[in-house]
């Protein structure tokens, strides 16, 4: 290997409010090099690629390539360098055929002025052939898969003169046949001289493909090293190699009778034979990766999708909910993850934020009686210890963990007995991570029973009574807390395995 | 020393601030507006603030005004009704025709029911059908219409029963009766909209369709009743229509539907749903009136006048942006 890095960050530090991201972070890539980057959701790993490809600017550190100091002020410098990046979520223009997606921007001419179609579609070829990968370059890309789409992105970011792909997990959307194909383009990048990048959550492929690995945890680099040192055990401890903090709060709680039961719930796609149980005053974790079906089993409890077979009882009542409305009469409710676009009113206020599913409570006659809602949103603004200037603040302006409290606020006005969180604390700055917890807690010693899906580990660890770990739309493993070890969830939530989980009911 | 001059400075700033017409409407909201465009046009034309003239007012802008009350319950679900003035049209050319035969209450009754029927069609298109409420009334736009057409052959209808006229001509204590029924429409509205659950649900649905779904609304059900209250107007505005001009016309009312969600926007309405007001949609249509009103008593030409409205549009709009950028 040369010994001059193709790339190196060094001492990269970013702040996010109340969050440090990246602290004093060393990167390098050399290259040809294929670099793994793991490390659990929130470690960091996006945001230094991000701060790679001049999405992001770092607060300190510097950014050598080829051992000379660059400034990366937005994309266009990277892509300058040859840094490109393909991110998760896909941006190619649906609508245009995959050839046209390519040499976007990059049309090639007939005497200056109409697009040489031809030209365009056999270079897109040659392009998408040297990949090693027959698509058919006339296609919309809305016709293509998902695999063929993510190929398509690549082959476009190859365009631009690349010596560095920064892939972020590229193989989280793909089936196995696909990912091998991943395999053999990677292959054939590195044998060009291209350095990748990517970023993953399949343990069991960076030792297929990559040549080194860095591990982050909490914004800091555990270690970098060679694929051949390690094996999957040691990459694993790596990755935890810490101790549970004092932010989870839990009280001893008693569990009440069982208030949901579910059996073998299946939807076509998302999710297949779901059974689980939940007592009162339990707070369930769903432990997996994104895209196990952690969120579509939620929503399907909460009414919001319609599963294809399998029963819910809920009080031993068998229930088929068509509705969130629905679930809503028999006190399950939904704290969605993305809080902006799904559970809150942003241009209204707070107040009507929290009492909007309760409404029918104040009704007397044709009209509400505004004084008593009133009274039941302070009591609540109260209870929550929500921060705002009143009822009257716009939702807009709350901070993150106020939000989350107003979502909790509407749920308890609407005297519902399941609340199922979708991380709960995303996107929330620690101060306010320890209120919901120590929210979570109490709502539990009262009865409410809870589940809690999240990426985070130490976070399932610290609140959960019990655990079920999802795997690509099953049930990996489901322990009590005592049995539980953060090794034994991860594993079943990056191999599925089952060996050490016990299946329930 | 350094103290003083920040302090100076920032009085300066002050200043600027309040000096800011921008600022001081946003602040005071629409209602300022109406004020400055009362006293422009009291100093223009004396005229324009006698009794005779405002109650004059008050009868132009009462059909379109109450056609602006249920584009204002559309809007704020974040939909648009463009069929509004069509279905007039429909409602106008069906009391035309019912009237000589079957008396005035079967006149009326028809009216609201058609108009009403056919915002529960919209209603459901966009539902239902998933079609986007453009398109969806911009279809209906050419249905009604087109009905309204083929029904009266394209000739107008004359409209001659003498107590039918009294509710497009007549005063009760000296208001014009298309004013009262106007106003009464606009506390009503406003009443609904604050005080009961499903004008609640109109603002949340307005502000985050897929939230309110997960938070227990009937999106579907409380989106197609809107539709139908905003055809419901439309019957009223109607039945108006016929008797002020004392003739039900196939042309009726055209055009009505961009004065309508005119005076919603200048209310202060946002296009996205969720904001605006019952309020702010009766001021809105009270400046346009008042607007055309002013330019008719200077003699400004009628073409002119259209330019001024379409300013009007744009600056009101272009107020509310500065003052949600600051």
């Amino acid at each position: 290997m040369d010994s001059i890095p193709l790339l190196e960050m060094r001492g990269i530090t970013k702040h996010f409010p109340g969050v440090l991201a990246l602290n004093n972070v060393n990167f390098q890539i050399m290259p040809g090099e294929v670099h793994a980057l793991v490390g659990e959701n929130g470690a960091g790993k996006s945001t230094l690629m991000k701060i790679l490809g001049g999405a992001y600017k770092a607060d300190s550190g510097e950014i050598y390539h080829m051992g000379e100091r660059i400034h990366l002020s937005n994309p266009k410098d990277a892509i300058d360098k040859g840094i490109n990046v393909v991110h998760q979520e896909l941006v190619l223009a649906p609508h245009l055929s995959s050839g046209e997606n390519i040499l976007l921007g990059l049309y090639p001419l007939k005497n200056n002025l109409t697009i040489d179609w031809k030209k365009l579609y056999r270079q897109a070829k040659e392009i998408v052939q040297a990949l090693g990968v027959e698509i058919d370059v006339r296609k919309p890309v809305r016709d293509l898969s998902i695999a063929q789409q993510q190929i398509i992105e690549i082959a476009r970011a190859l365009q631009r003169k690349s010596n560095l792909l920064v892939l972020d997990e590229p193989s989280a959307v793909l089936g196995k046949h696909d990912i091998e194909n991943l395999y053999s383009v990677i292959r054939r990048l590195k044998s060009q001289g291209i350095s990748v990048v990517f970023i993953s959550h399949r343990l069991e492929e960076i030792f297929i493909i990559a040549d080194r690995v860095t591990v982050l945890k909490d914004g800091n680099v555990v270690a970098t090293r060679e694929t051949k040192e390690l094996d999957t055990t040691s990459l694993f401890q790596m990755m935890i190699g810490h101790q549970l903090s004092k932010v989870y709060q839990r009280t001893e709680r008693k569990f009440g009778k069982t208030i949901l039961k579910v059996e073998n719930l299946s939807r076509h796609g998302a999710f297949n034979n779901i059974s689980l149980e939940l007592h009162e005053g339990e707070i369930l974790g769903i432990s997996g990766l994104v895209g196990s079906g952690r969120t579509e089993v939620a929503r399907a409890l909460a009414g919001a999708d319609t599963p294809d077979s399998g029963t819910i009882y809920v009080n031993g009542q068998r229930v088929h909910f068509t509705s969130p409305r629905h679930a809503l009469t028999f006190g399950i409710s939904l704290l969605p993850e993305d809080r902006k676009t799904q559970g809150l009113f942003l241009n209204r206020n707070l107040g009507e934020n929290i009492s909007i599913s309760s409404l029918k409570d104040y009704v007397r006659l044709f009209y509400m009686n505004l004084i008593k809602e009133r009274k039941a949103i302070l009591k609540l603004i109260k209870e929550l210890d929500i921060r705002a200037t009143g009822p009257a603040q716009l939702a807009a302006n709350l901070s993150g963990g106020n939000k989350q409290k107003a979502i909790i606020a509407r749920w308890l006005g609407a005297k519902s007995r399941v609340l199922i969180f979708d991380e709960p604390t995303r996107g929330i700055d620690v101060g306010a991570k320890v209120e919901i917890y120590r929210l979570m807690d109490q709502l539990a010693n009262k009865g409410v029973a809870i589940i809690m899906i999240s990426s985070e580990l130490p976070e399932i660890m610290g609140m959960s009574d019990n655990i079920l770990v999802m795997w690509r739309g099953q049930v990996a493993g489901y322990f009590t807390r005592e049995e539980a070890t953060e090794e034994k969830v991860l594993e079943c939530a990056l191999l599925g395995a089952n060996q050490n989980g016990r299946q329930i009911v | 020393m350094g103290a003083k001059s920040f302090n100076v400075k920032s009085s300066i700033q002050r200043f600027r601030e309040t000096r800011d017409i921008g600022g001081i409407l946003e602040k005071f909201g629409i209602l300022s507006a109406y004020v400055v465009l009362v006293i422009v046009a009291t100093i223009l034309s004396p005229r324009f603030l006698t009794s005779l003239n405002l109650l004059n007012v008050a009868r132009q802008i009462s059909i379109f005004g109450i056609l602006a009350i249920g584009q204002t319950f559309v809007i704020l679900t974040g939909g648009i009704d463009l069929s509004v003035g069509s279905v007039l049209a429909l409602v106008v050319v069906l009391v035309g025709g019912v009237l000589p035969e079957y008396g005035i209450f079967a006149a009326i009754l028809v009216g609201l029911a058609i108009g009403t029927l056919m915002g529960i069609i919209n209603g459901l298109g966009i539902t239902l059908g998933n079609i986007q409420p453009f398109i969806m009334t911009l279809g209906m736009l050419g249905i009604a219409r087109g009905i309204a057409y083929i029904y009266t052959g394209g000739m107008p209808i004359p409209v001659l029963n003498k107590s039918f006229l009294f509710i497009g001509n007549g005063y009760v204590l000296g208001v014009p009766v298309p004013a009262i029924i106007f106003i009464a429409l606009v506390i009503i509205a406003a009443l609904i909209l604050r005080y009961t659950v499903f004008g609640r649900y109109v603002y949340a649905i307005g502000s985050n369709a897929e939230a309110a779904r997960l938070s227990g609304i009937n999106v579907d059900l409380n989106k197609t009743f809107v539709y139908a209250l905003c055809g419901l107007t439309a019957g009223i505005a109607g039945i108006l229509y016929a008797s002020q001009l004392a003739v039900a016309p196939p042309i009726a009312g055209e055009g009505y539907e961009l004065d309508a969600i005119a005076a919603v926007v200048v209310g202060g309405a946002s296009m996205f749903g969720g904001e605006g007001g019952m309020f702010g949609t009766f001021l809105g249509a009270l400046i346009i009136g008042s607007l055309s009103n002013i330019l008719n008593l200077t003699g400004v030409s009628p073409f002119v006048q259209r330019l001024a409205k379409g300013l009007l549009i744009i600056g009101a709009v272009m107020i509310k942006a500065r003052g949600r950028k600051n």
